[in-house]
């Protein structure tokens, strides 16, 4: 199957160009945030006031890493299951975010949001989080240190290898793929 | 009379925090067995990558000491203990808390633990585990340490269905679990099934019943073709390894029964990924 490669952060135009099933190695600029970090990020916007680390046009990864050992840059990372940042989604695409990075099923609202903004959710696969650490070259942590593993953190990739969920035409994956997969059997 | 055998909780807290470690970085031989042989059996080509990358996951984790999981998980601790052991040096609950909180810490594992379900401040050392203490006969004291992953553990259902409701119901509820869950639980999933008991027991044979150490079908042939039914009905669905599609949706079903009231029928499912992993010792 053939692979297309993507230098984070995107632009729309990168993103209308892909389409939901289409795998992608993705390299550059992501930022972690999880649960507590969006209800930080969300209750900021809210308050109208500036977030402490600029996402505009950034992709999100759904994602608290393990410790770093000694000597490497980040932990075990993975996605965590997205439908639980479903309630901050809307308000992060409209405030500028560009794509997000998890595992799972998305609502109807965010799936709408999505397609509304032309942004793109990318699911990357779950539990392979020894093999997606060596993706990771860089770790810093550039808001809410005192959320530990939930802290925003900045990290620089290299081929992370994802597959387009939802694509910035609203189309589903989760949905599609069953039905190829039922009708090439 | 038996002979009393001394055993220091400090010995206690040394295995349980060995035991944080190799459960999140060693994937059990049976687990991985299974996804090997998924790997060969599942005919739809992007299941296929999907489960030959898993497999490629547990073996850099085991080849590098890292985490299988970024989700290191809340540990359960089950403790058998012997009843002709006599525990010296200290509260057995602090030693057991003390071991996770010393696994956790030295082995770069993911302190995933809020003191408090509303206010959510993270604890900071992975504390507390959940302790399930059972006294048993002779004088050792076997411990299990099982990290539980929560993008699993939230996909588990439990109902009190009615003895009416007989085996369909049964089914019905397990497989809606499994479709409910769909892409969210990190397919291929493990389903642990707990019947009967009271509210509380068959969500503890749930949970038991997914770190059961059995080679082979289940003793008792009738729960043996349900376990084997169960997973044929899951598998129909498609879900598939991450819920894109494919014959693969779960890899094992374990049942555990027991006995239970006139008027009731519980059923709980906990639900596994496929990092679903613990680690066991003997004192």
């Amino acid at each position: 199957m053939s692979v297309i490669h993507l230098t984070a952060p995107m632009s729309k135009e990168d993103l209308a160009a892909l389409s939901c099933g289409d795998n992608v190695l993705l390299s550059g600029v992501i930022y972690t945030a999880r649960d507590a970090a969006h209800a930080r990020l969300c209750a900021a916007l809210d308050a109208r006031e500036t977030l402490p680390v600029d996402l505009v046009g950034q992709t999100v990864f759904y994602a608290g890493p393990t410790p770093a050992m000694p000597g490497m840059p980040i932990g075990a990372i993975g996605p965590t299951t997205s439908v639980r940042m479903d309630a901050y989604t809307p308000a992060l695409l409209t405030y500028g975010i560009h794509a997000m990075i998890g595992k799972g099923q998305r609502g109807e609202e965010v799936r709408e949001a999505i397609r509304k903004q032309g942004a793109v959710y990318f699911a990357a696969i779950g539990g392979c989080a020894a093999y997606m650490a060596a993706c990771v070259t860089d770790c810093q942590v550039v808001a809410y240190e005192d959320l530990g593993t939930e802290s925003i953190k900045r990290l620089v990739v290299k081929d992370l290898p994802l597959t387009v969920a939802i694509d910035a035409r609203g189309n589903d994956y989760y949905r599609l793929g069953m039905h190829m997969y039922a009708s090439s059997m | 009379m038996n002979d009393v055998r001394t055993l220091h909780v400090e010995e206690i807290t040394a295995c349980v925090a060995r035991l944080c470690i190799k459960a999140n970085t060693l994937l059990p031989a049976p687990m991985l067995g299974l996804l090997q042989n998924a790997c060969v059996e599942e005919p739809y080509d992007p299941a296929k990558e999907t489960l030959c990358l898993i497999c490629e996951n547990a073996r850099i984790a085991r080849e590098r000491n890292l985490p299988i999981c970024q989700d290191t998980g809340m540990a359960v601790v089950y403790m058998d203990i012997g009843q002709d052991v006599h525990l010296v040096g200290g509260s057995l609950e602090a030693a057991v808390q003390a071991g996770v909180a010393k696994g956790y810490q030295e082995g770069y594992l993911r302190k995933s633990v809020v003191a408090d379900p509303i206010r959510r401040d993270n604890t900071g050392d992975n504390t507390p585990a959940v302790l399930h203490v059972r006294l048993v006969e002779g004088d050792r004291v076997k411990l299990t340490v099982a990290p539980k992953g929560f993008g699993s553990e939230n996909m588990s259902r439990l109902a009190m269905l009615m003895p009416s409701d007989g085996l369909s119901g049964v089914i019905d509820f397990v497989v809606e679990t499994a479709r409910l869950a769909g892409a969210n639980p990190c397919p291929p999933m493990v389903l642990g099934v707990g019947l009967g008991g009271t509210f509380e027991r068959v969500a503890e044979l749930a949970k038991e019943a997914l770190c059961l150490e059995r080679e082979g079908p289940h003793p008792d042939p009738f729960y043996g073709a349900l376990e084997e039914e169960l997973l044929e009905r899951i598998n129909a669905l498609g879900i598939g390894p991450q819920g894109f599609g494919g014959q693969t949706t779960a890899l094992r079903v374990r049942i555990l029964a027991s006995p239970t009231h006139i008027a009731g029928l519980p059923v709980a499912v906990n639900m596994g990924c496929h990092v679903t992993r613990h680690a066991q010792e003997i004192l």
